[in-house]
Parts: C-alpha cells; structure tokens; sequence
C-alpha cells in the first residue's frame, strides 16, 4: 500500500515531466510534419543553462531565464534551419534536426566538460513534503508538480482562449487549410518551435538537479518522449497527455514490481528455469524488464492502430 | 477475355454526416463506352473512387459481372479486371517511360514479386513495352524521367499505363482535360484505339468529347443519377439541359 | 502535319537496351583489383608484415559499404526510412557468434567462407519478423515502428544473457578450423579479403537487384503507392519482400563483423549504428546505386581519421550533415549527376575557373571553422584531461588571443569572401543550365 500511494505520486511527477517534454514535440511534429531530433537535446541545454545561472545569480532567475533561453534557440533553429531546408521535404528536415543532435552534444561538453554537473534542488525546497508510511516525499517533488501543472494550465488557457492559441489548433490538424486562410503560418511555425523549446528547456530546469545534469541526458529521456508523442497521436493534446501520465506510471510502477512471471505460476506447481533464452525472458523480474515496456506499447499500437491513442491524423 | 459490365445497386457514401453519393444505381453494359457527366461537386470522381476501391462505400452493391467488388483493397479489384486512370496525372515520376510502361505490365505477365528476373533480359515483355511506347507515341521519349515529360505526353502515358496490364474494365477519369484542341483529338483517338473490345467508363466535361465517343451517356447531380441513356436523349432530356447543359441546342 | 488519327506504323524493335544488358563490367574489375591491391600499398617490406591499422580501416570499410548499400535498398529505392537497420545487422553478428562457438565445437560442419552466407540467412529470418510489423505501415508511421524496434532489442540486448551476454556482449574465436581454402584465418589480412569478396558478392547481388521486378516495384511503390495498386500490385507485400531481402543483406555484414572482431555487443544493435548507415546512404547520394558505397568510405575514412585527430569529430560530422542536408540533398553523387547536363553540352570546362576561385575562401573558412572547434574543445575538456593542443610539433596556447583572434578571422571574413564567390558561382552555373537545356529542348509541337 505504501508502495503504491508513493509510487502513485512519483509515477505524476514523472508524467507530468514527460508531459512537458512531449507537448512541445507533439505540437511541432503535429503541426510541422517535423520529427525533431533535438528536442531532447534543447531539454539537456535547458539543464545546463540552469545550472550555470544558478553559480552565478541562483535557482529562481534560473528558473525564469534558462527556458526564454531555450526558447530563443529553438526560433533560431527554425528561422535559420528549417525554413531553408522546408522545400526538400520532411525526411531532410528529420536530418538536419539529426545533425544538430551532434552539435548540441559535443558543444554541451566542450562548454561544460564531460562530467556529470553539481545541480542541486535549491535550498529552499530540500525538505519532505509529507511522510508517508516512512517514506518521505521531498518538497521538491512537489514543486515539480506545481511547475508543470501550472505550465500545463497557462498553455491550455493560451490554445483555448486566445486567437494565436486557435490559429495554432486549427494548424494542428489541418496546416494546409490555415495557411489556405492566409495566416502567417512560418510565424506560426516559429512561436511553436520556440514554445515547445520554451517547455523543454523548462522541463530541464526543474528535472537537471532531480534527476542528473551530465551529456548523456538527452539520450536518456529522448527516446520515451518519443514514444510518448507516437502513443498519444498526432494532433491531440489530450492523446498526449494520457500517454505521459500512462508513461509515468509504468515506468515508476515497473521498477518496484520484484516479481517475473515465473513467480506467478510458480504457486500452481510450475517451476520454470533461467537456463535458455526463453527460461530467461520469462524468470526476469518486471523490474529489470520495465525499460522495454514503453517500446513494445509503441509496436503494438502502431501496429494496431497507427492514428496512437487519441491521433487525428496518420502523417 | 470478353468485356465484363459494371452494375451498381444502391450506392451510397457519407463522409461523417455528408451524404456524398445518395442513392445511384448505375448499369454498364459489356463493351460500352459510357461516360459519367455532371457538374462540378456532382460526385463523379468519389463515385469512381468508390468502384475502384480508393474509399469503402456506405452502403449498396458494386458488382463487375457477378463479382462484387465492394470491400476488395484496390489492388484486388485490379486483378480481377478493372482498371483506372486519374484527375491528377498519376505516374512514377522518377522512373523513365519505359519502366513505367514495363511496371505496368509487370504483373499481368506473372512477374508477382520476383527478385530473380533480370528485366533486361525478358524477350516479350521488353517487345511488348516497346509495343506500346509506339503506340502511345512515346517512344522517342522512352530514357526520359516521367516527371519531365509535358502535360499532354503524361496524359498519354497515364492512359498507356492504365491499359497496359490487360484489363477489360476501363475508368478513364477526365482524360482529356487541360489539352488543347489537337491534344485532345489525339487521345480521343488514341481511347478508341486502346479501348476496342473493352468497356470503358469515362468522366468528362469536354462535351464534344463526350458525343463523340460515348453510347451511352449517365448524368451525375449532388450524388444522384438524374437521367441515363443514349446521348440524343440526354441531349434532349430538359432536367438534364435545366441542371447541367443549360440552352445547349442538339 | 499528319492526320492524327492515323496509326502509327508499329515496328517491332529489338529489345531496347537496359541497364543490365549494357554493364561494362569494368568498373566492377577496377573496384575488386583496387580492394585487393590497397593493403599492400601500406606494406611493410622492412620488416615484411601488413600495416595493422590499414587493413583495420579496409576492412572496417568493406562490411560498411555492404550495410550501406543494404540501407539504401529501404531508403533510396523503397522510400522506407528505417531506424532499426542495425537490429537486423546485429542480430544477424550474434548469431554468427552462436554459429561459430558451435562450428569451433565441433557441432556445425559449415567452413568459414560460408558463414557469412548463415548471417544472411539470420538477417533474413529476423527481416521477416520485424519487417511483417514494420511494413504493415508506410512513410511516417513506418518510421517510427522502427524507432521502437531498434528501441526495444537495444534495451533487450543489455537485459538477456543466454542469447545477447547481457552489457557485455559475447566473443568467439574464429579459428574454427574449416574452411574451404585451407584458411586459418590467424591474420587479418586473410580476413580482408573474406571481407572483399563477400563485398563483390553483396554489392553485385543488390545491383542485379535494381533491375528486377521487385527491384522496380519498390522504386515504383516509393513514386506513387496508388498507381502501383492499380497495376497489380499490393504495395505492403513490395515492402515487406524489399524489407527481407534487405536484411539478408545486412545479416551478411554482420556476419563480418562478428568474425572480424571476434566480439559482439549491444552496440551492433543499437541505433548509433543505423544512424551511421543514414549518414552513410544520405551524404554518399541515396538517388543512385553508388551513393552509398563512397558514402560509406567516406564515413569510415572520417570516422578512423579524424578521431584520431581530434575528440570533436561528431560536430564536423554534425556540420557536414546539416550542410548536405541544407545545400546538397542529393548528396555527393547528386552533386556529381548535377554536372551531367552542362558536361554534355560540352561546358564543364567553363566551370573550372569559378571552383578555383571558391577553393581558397573554402579552405579557409574550413581553417577557422576547425580552429574554433578545437580551441574550445582544449580549453574545456582538453584542459580536464590535460592534454595540449599542438598543432604540427608546436604547442598552441589556448589561453592566449592569438589563436582565438586567428580563427574568428578566417571563419568570419573567409565566409564573407565564400559568399561573394557562391553568389558569382550560381550566376555562372545557371547561365551554363540555360544554354545546356537550350540544346536539349525537345521539338516544338505541332498544331
């Protein structure tokens, strides 16, 4: 029981981050046809930005400046990247978003070195928040939460209630038909990559001191919000959220579940050994096993249903 | 292998709550040249859409011969018999003339998905290629990228594709448009040549086109048949003049 | 002008010339004569033993030519952009390694010369698994089944033992004692020339390949999937079959590269090594059956030159990607092809003088490009290992501004001059299309 409530918790929190991540990459992809590479990469910058302005001026500047940073970066990259490459089709714009993966990286390191950074929760917030059963749930968990709950409802306000916000829905699933109306679709283009780079560098932030700064983060996260975006469906924000929180939840859930499948059959006599390929997959815990799990959901409703969840269009 | 006839009962197609085509009920007798006419919107390509298997209808029966065809993915329908060519030139742009000819009749030769035929080697098929080349009075252009070819000379390798493989049920969807008048006299004559022994179905606003080669004449209006049959009646059919020929005289 | 409704006489031509009817089979002599030639070039007649390094390069180069090419099969000829073409290369290296611990056992009477041919079948086995989900899909959703695949047997290839060894892979020993030259295989310059023929093999199988109805359906499929229904085909069954065939492919170099490096790991598997074959079959020119193969060496030559010379290498290979990607999507072979109309009309010549003068603001942006890069690089990372940038036997002081000011200047003002000789060259190059294309207007209609 106690594993649960906490674990519930943590399963939020990390869906939540997901979330933040992947919103800004379903946005791009839904809108732009862009599979971008180096989404995970601006998220890796947004955690060393922040912890570069926390040495100097501290966390809560950080907090504020680092994502504007990523933001500007992520026009940047549009402006002056992508634009020029639009008009050889979505496969060259996958590449050149490919290429910048090799850049951001190596440039990471040459700025930052290879070492993994000290970015610390701030002071403030390094207390539990409540105690439960004797596992103690860190205010900074907490905070975590309030951040992308908030983030997640200012962008919701900003798709709903305001005219930028409409233009950009209707874009999502029907591009051809907005720009058909005369809406300065590259700069819409531009303010969502510079959004959803705006929210990755945010997810930087408050996840480089809880989880680690170091060059190989991108590598880390990249993949998952990759399944996450495909899982929920193209065009659907809500499809996406869904997918983070079901994300969140297994991969935190999958870490303390000791069990195989073995152990299951094991009180009804069945005795299964380790000593083949098949022996093996079938004594491994599911904690050992979580990681694969994503993948394989992403197989299968691809191949089920390649729309993902809540998708409104296939490409 | 005799001229097969097309009959559908019944057909309709909604796109969410849009009714598209209400209610047709179409026949096309073996060997016919039967052109499907009717204004813009009427519902003639969706119509041609649906036979081919392009979209699922919503219901109603579409049969070639006694073989229904509703339901059976494109490339099916197509081994059985049926063939079509498109409103938007549909070719494959980065393959010479040639190989788009030879593609074409790949599989009517029962090439299927081999991987162990050297094509270059491949006596009748090559003639028959160039058979056709000729035919289409292409084959001055035969090494040429399909995608560099013009309009007119795209038309005609559309239409040689659509051929190519032996089908007997022929779909020509607006065939002649954008040609200019020589253009147009050519494919026309071209059609009749292709389509001799075949049934053919044919969408056109050119209404020259339409009286000359047609037997029979169906007119398609907001997705329902308003009159069908030879064309001196449909000239003469006032609903007919009234929705789509206006005060055209016979 | 004639009545057009006339037929046109139909004369029955001799089966036209195509593609593989008119191989001049040299170039394929000179490619197998120069990959047997090349190590003994490096020879070391002093002390009569190979370079160790060189043989390393070719045969590294040999099994990535093959995966190249055997990558284009999907990208540049079936529009199939596949992520996990490193699964089927992999999975195909550890079951060579399962097949070797067994023929070096005494359980498997198969000489050497022929478990490539087993790593083929693997890959083709494994294509088929993996390709009759993937190919359920095209284009974009295709796509991103294949993130998951390689995804998934990546995590999986860390996680199992019996099958992957878990992280730290399995090895073998390749000295199984069968082979049907009398071949030890003790050296690995014998091991080259494994390598080299099933090179020839591969290549020639994929090229026969191009000209055969699949071969060309696939082309056709990747043009316009409509239209391929509509003569017949079924478009998922042309992918799936392309897929499979390509895999046996892939299997065959990973089947190499088991017996070369007598060791496999989860980085046969993972998605480094499929990206490198994108970077391979895209910068060589994905438009042409070659393509690939001088991408390939390229890559390879980069990969092994250029890391020995400097840890930033993944940013030049970034920046020549971002380049390729932006100016040449064609890539190199597309540059080459470009030339084509201007060379026919006999005006190349008239191109030299403009590339000269492009060669010096070229190089020199290059110079303060690389310059940048590795000042930085020494003065952050560097500086942590203490290591020294030197630069031809003398020091350079990453602290001092010369070398900053150096760079900064090459880099900024080399770029403007390149612009201005880019700007001068496009003027020249489309003057020189116009007057080709002139010569090869077709006729103008009649009527």
């Amino acid at each position: 029981m106690q594993v649960g409530l906490i674990s519930l918790l943590d399963g939020l929190v990390y869906g939540m981050l997901l979330f933040m991540l992947a919103s800004g990459l379903t946005l791009i992809l839904s809108m732009m046809g862009v599979l971008n590479f180096a989404h995970a990469s601006i998220y890796m910058l947004g955690a060393y930005f922040a912890y570069q302005i926390d040495q100097w001026v501290g966390f809560w500047p950080a907090l504020v400046i680092a994502p504007v940073l990523c933001g500007a970066i992520g026009a940047a990259i549009e402006v002056w990247g992508l634009r020029r490459v639009h008009h050889n089709g979505h496969i060259a714009e996958l590449l050149f978003t490919f290429g910048l993966v090799f850049i951001i990286g190596r440039g990471v390191q040459m700025t930052w070195g290879m070492l993994p950074m000290p970015y610390r929760v701030p002071a403030s917030l390094d207390f539990p928040l409540f105690t439960l059963y004797g596992e103690n749930f860190p205010a900074y968990r907490g905070f975590m939460l309030l951040v992308s709950a908030g983030m997640l409802l200012a962008t919701w306000l900003l798709l709903k209630k305001t005219r930028i916000g409409l233009i950009i829905q209707a874009s999502l699933t029907h591009p051809g038909m907005v720009s058909a109306l005369g809406h300065d679709v590259p700069l819409v283009f531009t303010t969502v990559f510079a959004g959803g780079s705006f929210l990755a560098g945010l997810a930087g932030v408050i996840a480089g001191n809880y989880l680690t700064t170091e060059s190989a983060m991108a590598d880390a996260m990249g993949p998952i919000v990759f399944v996450v975006v495909i899982f929920g469906g193209l065009g659907s924000l809500a499809g996406c959220f869904i997918a983070s929180i079901l994300m969140g939840m297994v991969q935190t859930f999958s870490v303390v579940i000791d069990y195989s499948f073995a152990d299951v059959v094991k009180p009804l006599g069945v005795t299964i050994a380790s000593n083949d390929l098949l022996g093996e997959i079938l004594t491994i815990p599911v904690s050992r096993i979580g990681p694969l799990v994503p993948y394989a959901l992403l197989i299968l409703i691809l191949v089920l249903r390649p729309r993902g969840l809540m998708g409104t269009r296939e490409t | 292998m005799t001229a097969p006839g097309l009959s559908l009962v019944e057909v309709t197609k909604n796109f969410g709550q849009t009714e598209i085509i209400r209610g047709v009920n179409l026949n096309v007798a073996a060997g016919e040249r039967h052109a499907l006419i009717g204004p813009n919107g009427a519902g003639k390509t969706t119509l041609f859409n649906l036979i081919s298997g392009r979209f699922a209808i919503t219901s109603g029966e579409i049969r070639l011969d006694t073989v229904r065809l509703d339901g059976l993915p494109p490339h099916r329908i197509n081994r059985l018999g049926l063939s079509r060519s498109f409103q938007i030139t549909s070719i494959f742009h980065r393959l010479s003339v040639l190989e788009n000819i030879r593609c074409s009749l790949l599989w009517s030769r029962g090439y299927r998905y081999s991987f162990w035929h050297a094509l270059g080697r491949q006596r009748a098929l090559n003639e028959e290629t160039e058979r056709l080349l000729v035919e289409l009075n292409l084959a001055e252009r035969r090494d040429v990228q399909a995608g560099l070819l013009s309009y007119a000379e795209q038309r005609a390798l559309e239409i040689g594709m659509t051929i190519a493989g032996g089908a007997s049920m022929i779909l020509l969807d607006e065939p002649t448009a954008g040609m200019s008048h020589s253009e147009t006299e050519y494919a026309v004559a071209l059609i009749r040549r292709v389509t001799q022994g075949k049934t053919l179905v044919m969408v056109e606003h050119d209404m020259r086109v339409v009286f000359d080669l047609a037997d029979t004449i169906t007119v398609l209006v907001y997705g329902r048949v308003i009159a069908s049959g030879p064309p001196a009646e449909i000239r003469a059919n006032p609903a007919v003049q009234e929705a789509y020929l206006g005060a055209l005289a016979a | 002008m004639s009545d057009v409704t006339q037929v046109p006489e139909a004369r029955v031509l001799p089966a036209p010339r195509s593609a593989a009817s008119t191989i001049r089979y040299w170039p394929w002599f000179a490619a197998l004569l120069i990959s047997a030639v090349l190590p003994w070039l490096f020879y070391d007649w002093q002390h009569a033993r190979h370079a160790g390094f060189v043989v390393s390069v070719l045969s590294q180069t040999g099994m990535m030519i093959i995966f190249a090419l055997s990558f284009n099969m999907l990208m540049g000829q079936a529009g199939l952009l596949s992520f996990c073409h490193s699964v089927l290369f992999g999975l195909a290296g550890y079951s060579t390694v399962h097949f070797l611990n067994a023929a070096g056992a005494g359980e498997l009477p198969v000489p050497m010369e022929l478990v490539p041919l087993l790593a083929g079948l693997a890959g083709l086995g494994f294509a088929i698994v993996f390709g009759y989900v993937a190919t359920k899909q095209r284009s974009t959703a295709f796509a991103m089944i294949t993130l998951g695949i390689v995804q998934l047997v990546t995590t999986a290839a860390t996680m199992f033992h019996h099958f992957f060894g878990g992280e730290g892979g399995i090895q073998t020993d390749r000295m199984i004692g069968r082979s049907l030259f009398g071949l030890e295989y003790a050296h690995s310059i014998e091991v080259y020339y494994l390598i080299v023929a099933w090179m020839m093999i591969a290549a020639i199988g994929m090229y026969f390949h191009t000209n055969t109805p699949l071969g060309r359906m696939a082309n056709a499929c990747r043009d316009n999937h409509e239209r391929a229904q509509f003569v017949g085909y079924d478009p998922r069954m042309v992918r799936f079959v392309q897929f499979a065939l390509s895999g046996f492919y892939a299997g065959i170099a990973g089947g190499l590269f088991a017996i070369t490096y007598e060791i496999v790991t989860f980085d046969a598997v993972a998605a480094p090594l499929a990206a490198n074959a994108l970077l391979m079959a895209y910068i060589g020119g994905a438009t042409t059956f070659f393509g690939p193969v001088l991408g390939a060496i390229l890559i390879t030559l980069m990969q092994s030159g250029v890391s020995l010379m400097s840890n930033s290498w993944l940013v030049y290979v970034g920046v020549l990607f971002i380049a390729m990607v932006t100016f040449a999507p064609a890539g190199l072979t597309g540059i080459v092809l470009e030339h084509a109309p201007i060379a026919r009309a006999g005006l190349l010549r008239r191109l030299v003088l403009p590339y000269a003068r492009g060669l010096l603001p070229g190089l020199i942006v290059l110079l303060g490009f690389v310059g940048m890069v590795e000042l930085l690089s020494f003065l952050t990372i560097g500086q942590a290992q203490g290591k020294r940038f030197v630069l031809f036997g003398s020091t350079i002081d990453v602290h001092g501004v010369m070398p900053w000011l150096i760079s900064l200047v090459f880099l900024v003002g080399g770029g403007v001059w390149l612009r201005r000789e880019a700007i001068a060259f496009k003027r020249v190059w489309d003057g020189l299309t116009d007057i080709a294309r002139q010569g090869d207007a077709p006729m103008g209609e009649s009527g």
